[in-house]
């Protein structure tokens, strides 16, 4: 079997979120990167844990960015995975990355896709849809749970107001959450054969944007907490009723 | 036209999407032009209705095989219904159904998206729509740049507007592909509001001591009637389910009121509920991080404030 692993790289969840250059730009400046959660914790990891029930299995990486992402491949690279294509090209819209990794996609012939849930940057959760529909192929959405035998997955995903079941042939875009693997950190073996992987560099195909970026804003802070005596619970009913008109 | 696609669970119209109508009015409105529904499957709720949030049109594409989402069905059904009313924006609630089935309807019709929305498109100069970033920590402006629009609009960001008006409802003939995918199991969570439509959240962290000490919690809960959610901790050590994990990596919410008990605030955890419109913390540490993040504050023993706020409720509500 042969998987294909969405990586994105991510500013670490304690980044401190400010933008340059007329508030048009994320600012890198000091900025430590990881790979984007789900993508490491839930989507990597389940593929390796299918390598290691099945050793004939094959897991490729992919990742759309600029030669910065590389530190960040290595690393998943050293959580496993049998190799890391690297497109090379940095964008903000989710279709043009989305066409990217399809062409690989297409190359390579797979018979799962995984993504994570969605990044915790840009928060778009759109990779994996968009990804089914180039290749189309079906998607299953927020997997927590993940079987396959022969040509057949057999998947659980969360649905409105509980969990769901269902049954898919192969090939499959799936989005992994919490729940679909248990989260490792990398070894020193892990690290060393990272090194000697093959991360194959590939220019990007043709495929234009549909969307761009004008400008950030950063949410106005709150005025400030209002503090209310522990002893008198009256007075938060009597605000939260009154002022805050929230019951 | 703006088409606003409703989505279903359990063969009922979902809150959220009833605000994506009242945003696909709203959008309607701004752009002068026409707007309908799309439903697909087969509700209870009596569709003319949908004319009270807004529609004039419903179409509906009525088929028990569409009442369990299966993305490449639905989005390529949606797809086809848009081309077939030439729509130039597709509305979807940023729900769970909207957030898998909107970006393959983008890529169908090779239109721009705008996933996780939070408000109106400025129109000046293009068409450019705000949205969350960085689990809600900012807001990125962004331009679509294409001729057709798909946009998913975060859930609690547009309040349901009521029109005095009702829809007409056309069923729409269009084929229905072959499923992609099976349901073989429904495991479903009775009696509860799903954490993403509660508009209230009483939530707990591992100053609680236990899943043990959940009963204080419940209690508040259901004196307001609100759904309970957790810190990720809570959730990893098992004492609550995982469903109830707020924050960076777990789902983020956007409740009225957020009540936070025992939880420190870590920037991971605030990620998933800083757009709550009033947030009510108790902790018993003064210097705790979610302060800054409050709009009302409690500095004492959860075991002591949670029950005496539970009594303070019932007490509000036998005096009305
Ligand atoms: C990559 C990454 C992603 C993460 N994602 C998430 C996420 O999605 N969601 C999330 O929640 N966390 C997340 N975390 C974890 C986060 O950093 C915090 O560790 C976590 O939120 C802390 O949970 P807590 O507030 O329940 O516990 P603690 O930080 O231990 O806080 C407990 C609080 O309870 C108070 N307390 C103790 N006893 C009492 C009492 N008797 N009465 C009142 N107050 C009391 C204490 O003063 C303290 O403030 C993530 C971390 C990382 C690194």
């Amino acid at each position: 079997m042969k998987i294909l692993v969405c990586i994105s790289k991510t500013p670490d969840t304690t980044a401190k979120i400010a933008f340059t250059e007329g508030n048009t730009k994320f600012d890198e400046n000091g900025v430590q990167w990881i790979i984007n959660p789900y993508d490491e914790w839930y989507a990597l990891v389940k593929a390796i844990e299918l390598k290691e029930k099945d050793a004939s299995t094959i897991i490729h990486l992919v990742t759309v960015g600029t030669a910065d992402a590389e530190p960040i491949i290595r690393k998943a690279l050293a959580l496993g995975g049998d190799e890391a294509i690297r497109v090379n090209s940095n964008s903000n819209d989710s279709f043009y990355v989305a066409k990217q990794i399809a062409a690989i996609a297409k190359e390579g012939s797979y018979e799962l896709i995984f993504t994570g849930k969605e990044t915790i940057d840009y928060n778009s959760a759109s990779i994996g849809s968009m990804l089914s529909a180039i290749l189309d192929l079906p998607f299953v959405s927020l997997a927590n749970q993940l079987d396959c035998n022969g040509n057949l997955a057999t998947v659980r995903r969360e649905i409105e107001g509980g969990e769901e079941t269902c049954e898919v042939n192969l090939p499959v875009v799936i989005s992994c959450q919490k729940g679909m693997a248990e989260q490792r950190i990398p070894n020193m073996r892990g690290i060393m054969a990272a090194r000697t992987k093959p991360l194959k560099v590939v220019e990007p195909s043709e495929a234009s944007a549909t969307t761009s970026i004008k400008k950030f804003d950063i949410p106005v802070a709150k005025s400030g907490v209002k503090l209310v005596d522990p002893a008198n619970m009256d007075e938060l009913v009597k605000l939260l009723k009154e002022e805050a008109k929230v019951i | 036209m703006v088409l606003v696609y409703i989505d279903q669970a359990d063969q009922q119209i979902k809150k959220s999407s009833l605000e994506a109508m009242s945003y696909g009015a709203a959008l309607a409105k701004q752009l002068g032009c026409d707007l309908a529904a799309l439903v697909l499957g087969t509700v209870q709720d009596n569709l003319a209705d949908l004319g009270k949030n807004g529609a004039q049109k419903v179409y509906h594409i009525k088929n028990e095989s569409l009442n369990t989402l299966d993305v490449k069905l639905h989005s390529t059904l949606i797809a086809n219904a848009a081309k077939n009313v030439n729509a130039t924006v597709v509305v979807f609630a940023h729900n769970i159904n909207g957030r898998a089935i909107a970006p393959a309807v983008a890529v169908k019709l090779e239109a721009g998206l705008v996933s996780g929305a939070s408000s109106l498109p400025n129109t000046v100069n293009g068409f450019v729509v705000t949205k969350t970033v960085f689990s809600g920590k900012a807001f990125a402006s962004i331009q679509i740049e294409t001729p057709i629009k798909v946009i998913a609009i975060n859930q609690n960001s547009f309040g349901v507007v009521a029109y005095d008006s009702s829809a007409t409802v056309e069923e729409m003939n269009i084929p229905i592909p072959a499923p992609s995918i099976k349901i073989t199991k429904v495991e479903k969570i009775e009696g509860e509001i799903p954490l993403t439509e509660a508009s209230l959240v009483v939530s707990g962290g591992r100053g609680l001591k236990g899943p043990e000490h959940w009963g204080i919690l419940l209690d508040l809960a259901k004196s307001l009637g609100a759904s309970t959610a957790c810190s990720r901790p809570v959730s990893d050590s098992d004492w609550r389910p995982h469903h109830e994990h707020v924050g960076q990596t777990g789902i983020q919410i956007a409740p009225n009121l957020y009540i936070a008990i025992g939880i420190s605030g870590a920037i991971q955890h605030l990620a998933g509920v800083n757009r709550s419109k009033t947030i009510v913390v108790i902790n018993k540490d003064p210097e705790a991080p979610f302060f800054k993040a409050a709009d009302y504050g409690v500095i004492g023993d959860a075991f002591e404030v949670v029950p005496a706020l539970t009594a303070a409720i019932l007490k509000s509500k036998t005096a009305n």
